[in-house]
C-alpha cells in the first residue's frame, strides 16, 4: 500500500494548477462574474489541448490514457480555481461526442434534476424536455430544472466530489491567509483561538475529504464514491461558510471571492441528486 | 497511489491471519474488566504468545504499514488488544530504545517484549492535563537517588504496573519545558500509593498515584537531567499514527451491527435514522482511508507520523461519539439499560474528545503547527 501521490501524479496536478493560474487568473474569474452565461471558448480549447477532457480516454481513441485518480486530481484543481463551465459533462462525453475531447464541443448533461449551461452548450445529453430556467444563485453557473431527473453517473459524482475537494482546500487557504494578515485588537486575528479553531476545522474537513475522494478514485467502488461525495460536499459547503465567517464583514461582500465558492459548492452539492441518495446508498450497503 | 498490499505486506498479512486463526481458539476466556490482576495476567499472556511467535516487536520495529496490518487483522480476528502492555510497548519501550543506555535497554526492553513487566505512564497531573509542561511533581537529587514528591492522575494500569515512566520537575527555576526529567520508577517503591479513580462509566479505569519522598535511583534516569521534555517528545509523536487502527475496524463492525439491529426492531423504517447511519458509514470509510493516507505519509517521511495524527484524532473522537449516540437512537429506552450492548461504549466514548489532548488542544496544534497561524491566546 502506497497511498500517496506518485511523482507523475504530483506533476500532473501541479501542471493543471499552473495552466489554470495562467489561463484563468483571478481577473478572468471576476470578468466571468461580470459577463455571466458565456463560455470562454478559447480557454475551453486550451483545456482540450492540455488533455483535460481526454485524460481517461484510451490512447487508441486519441486520449491521454490515464486513470480515474489522474482525472480526480485534474478536477480537484479545476474546483480550486473555481473554473466555470460544464466540465464534468464534457469530460464524460469525450470519446462519445465528437469534439468534446479536444475542447471544440461544449457538452452539457442532465444531472439529477438540473442542467448546467443548457443554453451555452453545443450538445446536451439527457432528457431536457420541459426544462425551466432558474435565476441561478451562482453567477457563474446558469441552471435549468428538468421535470424528469436523471440517475447519477458514479463517475460524475466522483469528479464533482473532486471539484468540491479542490474548493475546500482553496477555502482553507483563503481563511488562513486572511487570519494571518488581518489585524484586530492589535494582533493578527489568527492568534485568537476562536479563529484558529475555525481554520483547523476547515483543514480537518478538507483533509478527511481528500482521503475519501482519492480512495474512491482508486477503488471506483460505488460506496466509496458515495462516501467521498458526502465528505467533499461537507468540506466545501461548511468550509465556505467558515471561511466567510473568518473574513467577517468583508466575507459578506460581492467583492470577496468567498461567496462564489459557497454558491458553487451549493450547485455541485445538487448536481447529481441530493446527498440523501448517497446516504441511503451507504445505509443499504450496511445491511446487505 | 494505490491501496493494495505490496508482496511483503501481503505475505505478512497471510501469515499473520493464518497464525491468528490457529492460536486464538486456545486462548483463555477474557477476564472481567474489573479484575485487574486477571487483566494483567491475560494481557501479559497474550504478549508472551506474540513473543514466542515472533510478533512481539511489531509495534516498535515493523514499518507503519505492517503495524497497521497487524492491528487490522488482529481486530478482525478478535484477538486481544495490547491492553496493559500499551505503555511498555508503545511508549516507555520506544523511549528507552531511542534514548536509553545499553544497560537500560538490556534491563527493561526484554521483559516488556516477553510479557513479564507492565508499565504505566506518570505524565498527567491534576493541575497539568492538557498543559503537560505545567507538571509540578518535584525530584531533588540526594546522593545516588532522586527523591520524588507529588502526584499523578489518569494513570491507566497503575494498580498492576511494575514500572512507571515518570516525568518530574528537577529544576523549578528553569523555563517550563526545560527543568523536566524522565525517570523509570518502580511501582513497589516505598512512598508510592495508588488510589483507583472511578469514571463516569462506573469502572475504575484509571488511578491517582501519590508520591511521598519516593527514592528512585539516578541510574533510572533516561536521557540527561532536565532534558525529559525532549525525551518525551521523541515518543509522543508515535502515539497517534496507528493507535486507533483496531478501533476504526471495530467501529465499522459496530455500525453494521447497529444497522442490522435497527432493521430488526423497526427503527430502520425511519429515513432520518437511515441517513445518519449512511453518513456514519461515509465517516468511518473516510477515517479508514485517512489512516492509510497517514501511514503511507509516515513511511514516505521516514517513519515518524506527523501532525496528521491530530487531524485524524479530532475527526475520529467526534465520529465515535456520534456512532454511539446513534446507537442510543436505535436502542430507544433500552439505551438507558447498562446491561444492553453499546451503552457502556457510549459512556466510555465521552472520554475520546478529552484523552491524549482535548479536541481544543488538537485544533490549536493543527492551527499553529500545520497552518502556521500565530501562537494562540
Amino acid at each position: 500500500m502506497r497511498f500517496q501521490l506518485s511523482e507523475d501524479q504530483r506533476a500532473l496536478k501541479m501542471g493543471v494548477r499552473r495552466l489554470l493560474e495562467r489561463r484563468f487568473p483571478r481577473e478572468a474569474l471576476r470578468a466571468a462574474v461580470d459577463a455571466p452565461g458565456r463560455i470562454d471558448r478559447e480557454l475551453w480549447r486550451a483545456l482540450g489541448e492540455a488533455g483535460f477532457f481526454a485524460l481517461t480516454l484510451p490512447e487508441a481513441e486519441g486520449g491521454v490514457g490515464l486513470g480515474r485518480p489522474e482525472a480526480v486530481l485534474a478536477f480537484e484543481e479545476a474546483g480550486r480555481a473555481l473554473l466555470p463551465g460544464p466540465l464534468v459533462a464534457t469530460h464524460l462525453a469525450a470519446g462519445a461526442v465528437p469534439g468534446a475531447a479536444a475542447g471544440e464541443t461544449v457538452v452539457a448533461a442532465v444531472g439529477g434534476a438540473l442542467v448546467e449551461w443548457l443554453d451555452a452548450a453545443d450538445v446536451v445529453r439527457g432528457d431536457t424536455s420541459g426544462a425551466v430556467p432558474l435565476r441561478s444563485v451562482d453567477p457563474l453557473t446558469p441552471l435549468h430544472r428538468v421535470p424528469r431527473p436523471a440517475a447519477a453517473d458514479p463517475l460524475a459524482v466522483l469528479l464533482t466530489a473532486a471539484e468540491q475537494l479542490g474548493g475546500a482546500v482553496r477555502l482553507s487557504e483563503l481563511a488562513v491567509q486572511h487570519a494571518r494578515t488581518r489585524q484586530q485588537f492589535g494582533r493578527p486575528i489568527g492568534a485568537f483561538q476562536a479563529v484558529q479553531h475555525l481554520c483547523a476545522d476547515l483543514l480537518v474537513r478538507a483533509e478527511t475529504a481528500r482521503a475519501a475522494v482519492y480512495a474512491a478514485a482508486v477503488t471506483g467502488d460505488p460506496g466509496d464514491i458515495a462516501a467521498a461525495r458526502l465528505l467533499a460536499d461537507e468540506a466545501a459547503v461548511r468550509g465556505a461558510r467558515d471561511c466567510l465567517q473568518v473574513h467577517g464583514g468583508m466575507g459578506f461582500t460581492w467583492e470577496a471571492d468567498v461567496h462564489l465558492h459557497l454558491k458553487r459548492a451549493w450547485v455541485r452539492a445538487q448536481r447529481n441528486g441530493s446527498v440523501t441518495d448517497s446516504e441511503e446508498l451507504l445505509a443499504a450497503g450496511l445491511v446487505s | 497511489m494505490d491501496l493494495c498490499d505490496t508482496p511483503e505486506e501481503a505475505e505478512f498479512r497471510a501469515r499473520l491471519r493464518e497464525w491468528l486463526h490457529e492460536v486464538l481458539p486456545g486462548l483463555p476466556p477474557k477476564p472481567d474488566p474489573a479484575d485487574w490482576p486477571g487483566r494483567r495476567a491475560y494481557d501479559l499472556g497474550w504478549q508472551r504468545t506474540l513473543y514466542d511467535a515472533g510478533y512481539a516487536d511489531v509495534h516498535r520495529n515493523a514499518s507503519p504499514a505492517l503495524r497497521m496490518i497487524f492491528l487490522e487483522e488482529s481486530e478482525k480476528a478478535g484477538a486481544p488488544y495490547v491492553g496493559a502492555n500499551f505503555v511498555g510497548l508503545l511508549h516507555a519501550g520506544p523511549t528507552i530504545a531511542a534514548e536509553g543506555t545499553d544497560a537500560q535497554r538490556a534491563r527493561w526492553l526484554p521483559p516488556i517484549l516477553r510479557g513479564e513487566e507492565v508499565w504505566c505512564q506518570g505524565f498527567s497531573e491534576p493541575d497539568a492535563g492538557s498543559d503537560l509542561a505545567a507538571l509540578r511533581t518535584r525530584a531533588r537529587r540526594d546522593g545516588d537517588d532522586y527523591v520524588v514528591t507529588g502526584g499523578k492522575i489518569w494513570t491507566s494500569h497503575a494498580e498492576v504496573a511494575d514500572w512507571c515512566e515518570l516525568l518530574v520537575r528537577t529544576d523549578p527555576d528553569a523555563p517550563r519545558h526545560h527543568g523536566i526529567t524522565w525517570l523509570a520508577m518502580p511501582m513497589d517503591a516505598e512512598g508510592v500509593t495508588v488510589r483507583p479513580l472511578r469514571t463516569l462509566a462506573g469502572s475504575a479505569e484509571f488511578a491517582e498515584v501519590f508520591l511521598d519522598e519516593v527514592r528512585v535511583p539516578a541510574a533510572n534516569r533516561v536521557g540527561a537531567e532536565n532534558d525529559g521534555w525532549r525525551v518525551t517528545m521523541v515518543t509522543l509523536s508515535f502515539e497517534r499514527g496507528t493507535a486507533f487502527v483496531g478501533e476504526v475496524v471495530a467501529c465499522r463492525r459496530t455500525l453494521r451491527q447497529l444497522a442490522c439491529g435497527a432493521r430488526e426492531n423497526g427503527r430502520w423504517d425511519d429515513p432520518a435514522l437511515r441517513r445518519r447511519l449512511g453518513r456514519l458509514d461515509a465517516e468511518f470509510r473516510a477515517l479508514w482511508r485517512l489512516t492509510q493516507w497517514n501511514v503511507s505519509a509516515a513511511m514516505a517521511g521516514g517513519g515518524v507520523p506527523g501532525v496528521g495524527g491530530s487531524v485524524f484524532k479530532l475527526r475520529y473522537s467526534a465520529a465515535r461519539q456520534e456512532l454511539y449516540d446513534t446507537a442510543a437512537d436505535v436502542l430507544g429506552p433500552d439505551a438507558l439499560d447498562l446491561d444492553r450492548p453499546w451503552v457502556l461504549d457510549r459512556l466510555s466514548s465521552l472520554s475520546y474528545t478529552i484523552a491524549a489532548g482535548t479536541s481544543q488542544i488538537q485544533r490549536n496544534i493543527v492551527a499553529e503547527r500545520m497552518l502556521g497561524l500565530p501562537k494562540g491566546r
